[in-house]
């Protein structure tokens, strides 16, 4: 894989939620990605800055373009040293929330993009990371 | 606009924005008595779980009000990605466009439609 773009924002207040989807969004636009593909990914990073926002108390996001092969996408890292997740298959499910959403976050985010992984340890914080293919 | 609101969102809210969008609705809602609320979207790049959380509270809430949701302006990105989402919008009514919703809402209250149209006050 290569990189283009490699940006680092910090996730701690609501307004950084606006910056980090239009950073995504210049990524997106800059590789060429559709109009829809573009629209799933900053749907889906505002799902999970957000939900590190409300659950991890605020985190880093890592923004890259990445290349695999012939493809290009947009690879975002979240981390955040919140509590952690205690049971990562019950919050992928559709509707499970501890807090205040709709508990679409985590699993809504995963079917809008193409590469979903999650890491979490309680009391050490979550990491996500995601791929958008710019066909994918 | 009469007996309904129209309400235009001109650029991607954050959250405690939105919260205040809700607020401010409901308000004039009850002030003016709008049977209906029409929110025009076409200008979001994306509703997210809390943008369409934002939109059904704001349905639920008119609602109580007597007064009926519709969405307007949607555009085909954002509906292919709410579907993917899993997102619901349960009691919003949907229309192409402002004319469209105002269509539909006027269709829904039959019996003060004389033959008065919508921009007199």
């Amino acid at each position: 894989m290569t990189t283009n773009i490699r940006e680092q924002l910090s996730i701690r207040q609501e307004r950084d939620l606006i910056i980090c989807r239009n950073r995504v969004k210049e990524a997106a636009v800059k590789i060429g990605m559709g109009i829809v593909n573009q629209t799933k990914l900053i749907t889906a990073v505002s799902e999970l800055a957000r939900n590190m926002l409300i659950y991890g108390g605020g985190g880093n996001v890592l923004l890259e373009t990445v290349t695999r092969g012939r493809e290009q996408g947009v690879q975002i890292v979240f981390e955040d040293k919140g509590p952690g997740i205690a049971d990562i298959n019950k919050a992928m499910q559709d509707g499970f929330t501890t807090g205040k959403s709709m508990g679409m976050g985590l699993p809504g985010a995963r079917r809008l993009v193409s590469e979903f992984f999650i890491e979490s340890t309680v009391g050490i914080g979550t990491t996500v990371k995601i791929i958008k293919w710019k066909n994918g | 606009m009469g007996k309904f609101l129209l309400v235009t969102i001109q650029v991607d809210l954050y959250d405690r924005l939105a919260l205040t969008l809700e607020e401010d609705l409901i308000q004039m809602v009850h002030k003016t008595g709008a049977r209906g609320v029409l929110i025009d979207i076409s200008a979001l790049s994306i509703v997210d779980s809390f943008m369409g959380k934002i939109i059904g509270n704001i349905a639920a809430m008119s609602s109580i009000l007597d007064a009926e949701t519709v969405v307007v302006g949607m555009q085909p990105a954002v509906a292919i990605t709410l579907i993917e989402l899993g997102l619901p919008l349960p009691g919003v009514y949907t229309a192409l466009n402002v004319e469209r919703g105002m269509a539909l809402l006027t269709a829904r209250m039959p019996d003060e439609t004389e033959d008065e149209d919508v921009d007199d006050d």
